[in-house]
């Protein structure tokens, strides 16, 4: 009920903004002269509709609950062909991005505690804080160089965020009682870290991949443009400038939607171990 | 702090204008005449460096101060305000906080106008980022003064009869101070990265105002690096400067 309330108020504010917004009022389609008066009255009547906000946007939501999420103008296209187009892309990459980002975020904290050593743990460090003060958009440049994929930065952008968490997590786990009991019986390192204390977090390293999903899509969208990635990130910064409101409605309410869902669900791992 | 004196100082370090235009010397190597070489519009790279670190540097955190101020006035009136309409703020500020930050940001940034005089550009970009950036904020510090009026000594202050305002100001004002502070430092960096993701994709600091942004558009072209390794310049700074913001912020929460 929360994420609807939210995901429905969210797309009218970002209808809203748009409608308000400079130049919302022009249509490009009146300056195309290839196209006669007729479609050119048509657009006019299509724009004076987009006008009544609350009009617009109660036609918008009736039309989408069967699957009609209307036209995009700078595309002239369904929007929901466009989304359907282009989301495999953008879902491909988030995986890459949140499953890649944790992976080695998770991977470098459970080493450390592994293994022990202040070397590793420096160079975790710097990695971490190096690529935490590294622009997206300057990650994305440094693989279009080398000729890598793209979709290869987004993991780099994570990593730091879920490394710092897990770190933090891990480090103060290692001081809790039952671990230093497990370690004065003698426990193996390995069998330490994933029983006591990879296992007991498992709440709190689901919550991570809320945080992940959310860092993964703002980040695909300079890493999309720059490597000329035909994704949803690319599609929002060009809705965003061509001020299509049909199209930006559609995927603020996606992205809203993603993001309180992977955060409801790590919400509800927390909720479950606290009522435990 | 070097950094930041340098830019400050950049009409003395340079006597070059960041805008003019050296025709005889484009794309020029660094050189006696040009510590930096110039850009492939024959532009002083030293200069553009300069003032581009000054804009980001100094509007960075103004929108920071701006993101500040906005935060503790809403999160400290809501948190004092309490029930129905503490709880109305918490859900707006959840809600916002739950769309990924540069998503807002472009969607916002595009809907301006974007054909605009560059150093109004400049103002509408770092304007911006204060007046979008404070919902996390915001959350922070209402969390922090929802502490303060659940705590103790607050109850015994009012118990002992000091009015609101000598509360606010001796009481609630020093004990949010460090959080207030901890937050306008952490939101330097992510302006600063922020801004450089937004003048990359070209809706940041229009041209010919530099920022560090705007200076990175550069390494878009490999020719130019491979050229030019001094281009990459920009993204040095930037992120030795952020390092250190990073670090200034790691510190005190290390001796807590």
């Amino acid at each position: 009920m929360r994420i609807l309330a939210t995901t429905l108020v969210l797309g009218f504010l970002s209808a809203t903004m748009l409608r308000f917004s400079p130049g919302f009022d022009f249509d490009e389609r009146e300056m195309d002269i290839r196209l006669n008066a007729e479609t050119k009255t048509l657009a006019r009547v299509e724009r004076a509709r987009e006008k009544d906000l609350a009009s617009f946007y109660a036609g918008y939501l009736k039309a989408g609950l069967s699957g009609d999420l209307g036209m995009s103008r700078s595309f002239n296209q369904p929007v929901v062909q466009l989304i359907r187009d282009r989301l495999p892309l953008t879902l491909v990459s988030l995986l890459y991005g949140v499953g890649g980002g944790i992976a080695l975020g998770l991977a470098l904290a459970s080493a450390i505690v592994l293994l022990r050593t202040a070397s590793l743990e420096a160079v975790s460090s710097i990695a971490s804080g190096l690529f935490l003060c590294v622009p997206s958009g300057v990650i994305a440049l440094l693989f279009l160089w080398t000729g890598a994929n793209g979709r290869w930065a987004i993991p780099l952008v994570v990593f730091p965020h879920v490394y710092r968490y897990v770190r933090n997590l891990l480090g103060v786990a290692q001081s809790s009682p039952h671990v230093l009991t497990a370690i004065a019986k003698g426990l193996s390192p390995a069998r330490i870290l994933t029983r006591h204390l990879l296992l007991p977090l498992t709440p709190e390293l689901a919550s991570v991949a809320g945080m992940a999903v959310m860092l993964a899509f703002g980040a695909s969208i300079p890493i999309e443009v720059i490597s000329d990635s035909p994704g949803i990130g690319q599609l929002v910064c060009q809705a965003a400038l061509g001020r299509d409101l049909p199209l930006l409605i559609a995927i603020t309410m996606m992205v809203a939607i993603l993001t309180m869902v992977t955060n409801g669900i790590g919400d509800t791992f927390l909720e479950v171990q606290r009522v435990q | 702090m070097l950094v930041f004196g340098i830019a400050l100082c950049a009409n003395l370090v340079t006597r070059r204008p960041y805008a003019e235009q050296y025709r005889e010397a484009v794309a020029a190597r660094p050189s006696a005449e040009f510590p930096l070489g110039t850009d492939a519009l024959g532009r002083d790279r030293l200069s553009r460096l300069l003032y581009g670190t000054r804009s980001s540097l100094l509007l960075a955190p103004a929108a920071a101060f701006i993101a500040t101020v906005i935060a503790t006035s809403l999160g400290g009136f809501f948190a004092f305000l309490g029930g129905t309409w503490e709880r109305a703020f918490a859900a707006f500020t959840d809600a916002f906080i739950s769309l990924p930050w540069f998503f807002v940001l472009i969607t916002i940034r595009a809907l301006l106008p974007l054909n605009v005089e560059p150093v109004t550009s400049a103002v509408i970009t770092f304007g911006l980022l204060g007046l979008l950036g404070w919902p996390l904020s915001a959350r922070i510090i209402r969390a922090g003064t929802r502490t303060f009026l659940t705590s103790d000594y607050f109850l015994q202050a009012r118990a002992s009869g000091i009015g609101t305002g000598p509360l606010l100001c001796k009481h609630l004002g020093p004990n949010l101070r460090p959080l207030v502070l901890a937050q306008f430092w952490i939101s330097i960096p992510v302006f600063i990265l922020s801004e450089a993701n937004l003048s990359l994709l070209g809706l940041g600091v229009a041209e010919p105002l530099p920022s560090w942004g705007s200076l990175l558009r550069e390494l878009e072209s490999l020719g130019a690096l491979t050229g030019h390794p001094v281009v990459l310049l920009p993204a040095v700074l930037l992120v030795a400067v952020v390092s250190c913001f990073q670090l200034l912020l790691q510190y005190p929460e290390e001796a807590t």
